[in-house]
């Protein structure tokens, strides 16, 4: 499965690997879509440079368009940019966009079908010491509800370069959601990437973990942990769609294990867990441990402590994995 | 209205006006609800807009040089319905289908839907920011189309009209022209007595806008607006159109109760009549 993946050949091994965040991830792969396609534009609302859009700022400014700390103006020319032919990226915070222009979202171009691609930077606990106001963990649940909008959570740089250039292959909305801190880059530019599909990072027969975003790196260090000390065989499934969720994947694995741990930095309510949760339900009912927000905003801190103190770490989600795997022998 | 003229283009748009306005009163008295008094209001500025200024084809509604009109103020719509069945863009009977199931005629406008319309509003303040977003890309892809925009009045309590406002401005946009429904009336009642917005001309101007009033049921005033706004080169134009809102049913102008209601069976009879004396 790592061969087919084209996975980095350190998957294991995290000091071996190099970091990025993923927003560089979008910043590199805009420029590359301003040389191949005249028809991508870019907007910011006051945060080019870290939303690493100045890139594309400056080799396309005719094409970059600042519209200042305003992001339901932001949104509504981006639909109107898309409505007459142009394929508008646009970046800002998540916490502003999409969460403080979901109407114009809603209306403006999910309702339309305008062809916009959203990008929220500085998603999850790991903004830091900014705080609970700038770390968006309600981002997934606010996008995932609106008709016509796929959602994305790239797991790593290489995910989120691909996820951007996929994006602006798709005919309708994309939002697409970022990380601000560098993190491990286990994919590398050969892995496949589609929108609307899984892939299954590690197989296991024991417990499937699900997750997406930066953290399901967390989760392979974790699976490996119980595969070595508790012969417990984990199946790590990255599911960097959010929507249309790839639900064969899904059903494939826990049709094996029956039994699930869905991890995210979100709120555990409307997020991915919830979505894999809908689908279990209807299809395969089976026991999950939600790991995420648990209803509370996060705070300031070093990225690191943060995921500990509000239990991201390998052995949380090993502990996680003990845990559903107990309430399946019962 | 300047009934005493025989210019024959504004005769022509008078008695357009007029069957717009008829239109607008047996749709919404067949449909049992909508909102009548703006739509009533802005019969005179869509007649000029669709049977004079706007370049467009309507058997080839997406045709890429098309001047854009963007109708932010969504519930306004049947007037927008009424002139886009006029002008062919849909056949005309099928107005009678406003507001039911499968209609394409929807409560507020949808783009994807019917033809002609360009961007989907109902929720207020959303369409001047689309209008400039289209205006850019007219500017990048050096296409001599304008974007206009239709406003009320009353979604200038709307934070992101502002931002529009604000952007546009400081771009200089002379291919965007917006237009203010002044009918001074919004929900809750007055506008000035709900969230005051005057002097209006003057923050249009303060934000950079070429500012051009006229009273909005006189189409030599209006149509020398639209004249005018064609020589400005480095400026977006705002037209404030002062408007009676209800225009053209005596018990209907200047009545906010008639903002969001819809005439009844009795009520459009005597409605029809009225305007049939015009």
């Amino acid at each position: 499965m790592t061969k087919a993946l084209f996975l980095s050949p350190h998957l294991y091994q995290p000091t071996l690997l190099s970091k990025k965040a993923t927003r560089d991830g979008y910043g590199d792969a805009l420029l590359e879509l301003g040389r191949t396609n005249p028809n991508v534009v870019a907007l910011t609302a006051d945060l080019s440079e870290s939303t690493r859009s100045n890139l594309f700022q400056e080799s396309f400014p005719n094409r970059f368009f600042e519209v200042g700390v305003a992001e339901q103006n932001l949104i509504g020319m981006a639909a109107g940019m898309a409505l007459n032919g142009k394929i508008p990226f646009v970046a800002s915070y998540a916490v502003f966009s999409p969460g403080r222009n979901w109407d114009q979202l809603r209306v403006s171009v999910c309702y339309s079908k305008a062809n916009v691609k959203i990008i929220g930077c500085h998603t999850g606990l790991t903004v830091g010491e900014d705080g609970a106001t700038h770390q968006a963990l309600e981002d997934i649940a606010i996008t995932r509800v609106l008709p016509n909008l796929t959602v994305i959570c790239p797991a790593d740089y290489w995910q989120a370069f691909q996820a951007v250039t996929a994006a602006a292959e798709h005919e309708g909305p994309v939002y697409i959601r970022l990380t601000r801190a560098a993190s491990q880059i286990f994919t590398t530019a050969r892995t496949p990437f589609a929108i609307g599909q899984a892939q299954v990072l590690r197989p296991g027969n024991d417990v499937t973990i699900i997750g997406c975003g930066p953290l399901i790196y967390e989760a392979l260090l974790a699976a490996e942990q119980l595969e070595k000390h508790s012969h417990l065989s984990v199946e790590v499934i990255n599911m960097p769609t959010i929507k249309p969720l790839d639900e064969r994947t899904l059903l494939n694995s826990v049709n094996k294990t029956h039994a699930v741990v869905t991890l995210e930095e979100h709120q555990v309510v409307g997020g991915l867990g919830s979505a894999v949760a809908e689908v279990l339900a209807e299809n395969l009912p089976t026991p999950i441990e939600f790991m995420g927000m648990h209803d509370s905003f996060g705070e300031s801190g070093k990225a690191n402590q943060l995921l500990t103190k509000y239990h991201f770490t390998a052995s949380h989600i090993m502990h996680a994995v003990r845990k559903v795997a107990a309430r399946k022998q019962k | 209205m300047d009934s005493a003229q025989v210019d024959p283009q504004i005769f022509q748009l008078q008695h357009r006006a007029l069957l717009i306005r008829q239109d607008i009163i047996k749709m919404l008295a067949h449909a049992h609800s909508g909102h009548t008094a703006g739509a009533m209001g802005m019969a005179d500025i869509f007649a000029a807009l669709y049977f004079s200024e706007l370049n467009y084809r309507s058997h080839q509604p997406r045709w890429s040089d098309r001047d854009r009109l963007l109708l932010s103020a969504g519930h306004i719509c049947p007037v927008l319905y009424a002139a886009l069945a006029q002008a062919g863009f849909f056949p005309h009977e099928e107005l009678q289908t406003l507001r039911q199931l499968g209609s394409r005629l929807q409560g507020h406008p949808s783009r994807t839907y019917l033809p002609g319309i360009e961007n989907s509003s109902g929720p207020l303040g959303q369409g001047l920011s689309q209008a400039i977003g289209m205006a850019l890309v007219a500017k990048l892809d050096q296409k001599n189309y304008r974007v206009f925009c239709v406003l009320s009045d009353g979604e200038h309590d709307e934070g992101q009209t502002w931002e529009a406002i604000l952007y546009a401005g400081q771009k200089k946009l002379s291919n965007l022209i917006a237009i203010v429904d002044r009918n001074r009336i919004q929900i809750d009642g007055f506008t000035e007595d709900v969230l005051p917005l005057e002097s209006l001309a003057d923050k249009y101007q303060a934000f950079g806008w070429h500012v051009l009033e006229v009273d909005g049921h006189h189409f030599s005033e209006i149509l020398t607006a639209f004249a005018a706004a064609k020589t400005i080169q480095d400026k977006p134009i705002v037209i404030i159109a002062h408007t009676i809102p209800g225009k053209g049913v005596s018990f209907m102008e200047n009545k906010p109760e008639w903002h969001g209601k819809p005439p009844t069976a009795e009520e459009a009879k005597q409605a029809l009549q009225e305007l049939n004396k015009l």
